[in-house]
């Protein structure tokens, strides 16, 4: 059942994602990375990780694609852009096969070792994901995830700078 | 034997037939209060302008909704030859669909048992469900972004550049203020935040339920005018804004492509009104615990909730003027913003303390 169901999302998953590159209008191109990621989130739901899912709808599907198709709104990019990337597909497709029989060596190579450590699937169950991550964020990982935050108000307070012509 | 909680291991058969019935009939439901929800929005703002609203179809125009519904139905169906085919027929659905599914989270009443089973009055119960009602909230806009693009007019694409700008803006805040709510729950569940506020108030005062809009005024308030602001309604209805933009992005539209426009816009209007009743008015828990309010069925409070929201949003449609686009990226960024965040911290602060 749940096999059957990964393979559905999967076509899904690789079909939009083909669409991404292969469509004409950018528009179209950005609908199919919309759809690429609500597959994505699936999976995580799938894999047990509810949050992760709902922050990437969040985040990518909600934030991040309606800023792009926005930009591509505003410039009203038509279908001559298109052209201009067809010479790099060629590259593309090789580096991409690379980077492929790359992950499948090392998927292969590696040992399964089944659950170890602290975090298996029944402390996520009966603590619950989000306060798992929570927890690990804000106590392991505080200093990372402070330096990740400033970066991002580093590129913000860059971005205005940038844009405004006398600050 | 304590009855134990249905799901799809223990009893799988019935798990699909309950599951099945709740969906149809909280999709049901919500479809009926929005075709009688624009009746009624006739009705109100009829009066509050001293006029009658709709009164041929049906006693005081009670079918008028079915009336519309048929009309529109029949109409030419037309699609613009400039236009992007396929967004533009996606644009209504993509507008529609997220509102819909916003509801599956909403509880609507305590567990019931059958046959032995624990069945809780909810489509599911989300660990994560704060945050799915935000992921799916921020979807909405898609609708109408690509509606705007794809109608390949300048109207269309005025309207949807408004509204993108004006959605990403008080997405933000409307989040924030949320997060004032799970500061004090500890929990993302919908069901378990309406289980919270129905101990008694700040563990004092015994008969008046613990609501989250007396200890988090100010986050109701926020919510209230960012969700407002989200779903395109007066006074933040700039995206089609009659007087300058035509209709704005469904300028466009016609027959039923128009007519699943019109179901979005109340369609959201439900489910703000859904999600302020449970995160701050107390879901489907009586107002007061007397034993008279507790006798009552926990959807009838639900939807007296949703009601009397809905009816405040239809009243300030009639009273409020439309604000210009300037003052509403101000008061979205420099306003409604740093009030969410300085609730943030005082709640923060207060939650520390005692």
């Amino acid at each position: 059942m749940e096999l059957i169901f990964f393979y559905l999302i999967a076509i899904v998953a690789v079909a939009s994602g083909f669409l991404v590159i292969r469509c004409q209008s950018p528009v179209n191109s950005a609908l199919g990375l919309v759809n690429t990621f609500f597959c994505l989130a699936i999976f995580y739901v799938m894999l047990h990780a509810p949050f992760m899912a709902a922050i990437q709808i969040m985040v990518y599907a909600g934030a991040i694609m309606v800023l792009i198709i926005f930009v591509i709104m505003l410039l009203n990019l038509g279908t001559e852009a298109r052209k201009r990337y067809t010479t790099g597909v060629v590259w593309s497709a090789i580096a991409s096969l690379l980077v492929l029989f790359n992950v499948m060596y090392f998927i292969k190579r590696g040992r399964v070792t089944g659950a170890e450590g602290d975090i298996t699937s029944y402390t996520v169950e009966s603590v619950g994901h989000v306060e798992l991550i929570g927890k690990a964020l804000f106590t392991e990982y505080l200093l990372p995830f402070e330096i990740a935050s400033i970066l991002l108000l580093v590129a913000i307070v860059g971005a205005v700078v940038l844009a405004k012509k006398e600050v | 034997m304590t009855p134990e909680m249905l799901s799809l291991s223990n009893s799988p058969g019935l798990f699909v037939g309950i599951m099945l019935v709740k969906i149809l009939v909280v999709f049901g439901v919500t479809m009926l209060i929005v075709a009688y929800a624009t009746w009624c929005e006739r009705k109100v703002i009829g009066h509050m302008q001293t006029r009658l609203g709709p009164m041929r179809t049906g006693w005081h125009g009670l079918l008028q909704p079915i009336a519309d519904g048929i009309k529109l139905f029949f109409k030419e169906d037309l699609i613009p030859s400039e236009s992007t085919k396929v967004p533009f027929l996606l644009a209504p659905m993509m507008i529609l669909v997220p509102a819909l599914i916003t509801v599956a989270v909403i509880p609507f009443g305590p567990d019931i048992s059958v046959g032995g089973f624990l069945i809780p009055q909810q489509i599911t119960d989300l660990n994560i469900g704060v945050l799915y009602i935000l992921a799916f909230a921020g979807l909405g806009i898609y609708g109408i972004v690509l509606a705007g693009w794809a109608s390949n007019s300048k109207y269309s694409l005025l309207g949807g550049v408004r509204a993108s700008a004006q959605m990403i803006s008080y997405e933000l805040a409307a989040g924030v203020s949320i997060i004032a709510i799970f500061m004090l729950s500890e929990t993302l569940s919908l069901r378990e935040i309406v289980f919270l506020q129905q101990q008694d108030l700040w563990g004092v005062c015994s008969f008046v339920p613990n609501w989250y809009v007396f200890t988090q005024p100010l986050a109701f308030c926020l919510f209230i005018i960012t969700g407002l602001a989200e779903i395109n309604r007066t006074p933040f209805d700039m995206p089609e804004a009659e007087s300058e933009l035509v209709s704005g992005f469904c300028t466009e539209y016609s027959s039923m492509k128009y007519a699943l426009f019109f179901m979005a816009e109340y369609a959201n209007m439900i489910v703000i009104a859904a999600i302020a009743a449970t995160l701050f008015l107390g879901g489907w828990s009586a107002p007061l615990n007397i034993g008279i309010f507790t006798m009552i069925p926990g959807f009838v409070w639900l939807l007296l909730k949703i009601f009397s929201m809905m009816f405040f949003f239809m009243w300030l449609r009639a009273t409020f003027p439309r604000v210009r686009y300037d003052q509403l990226m101000r008061l979205g960024w420099k306003v409604l913003l740093p009030l969410a965040l300085a609730n943030v911290v005082i709640t923060g602060l207060v939650v520390v303390i005692f």
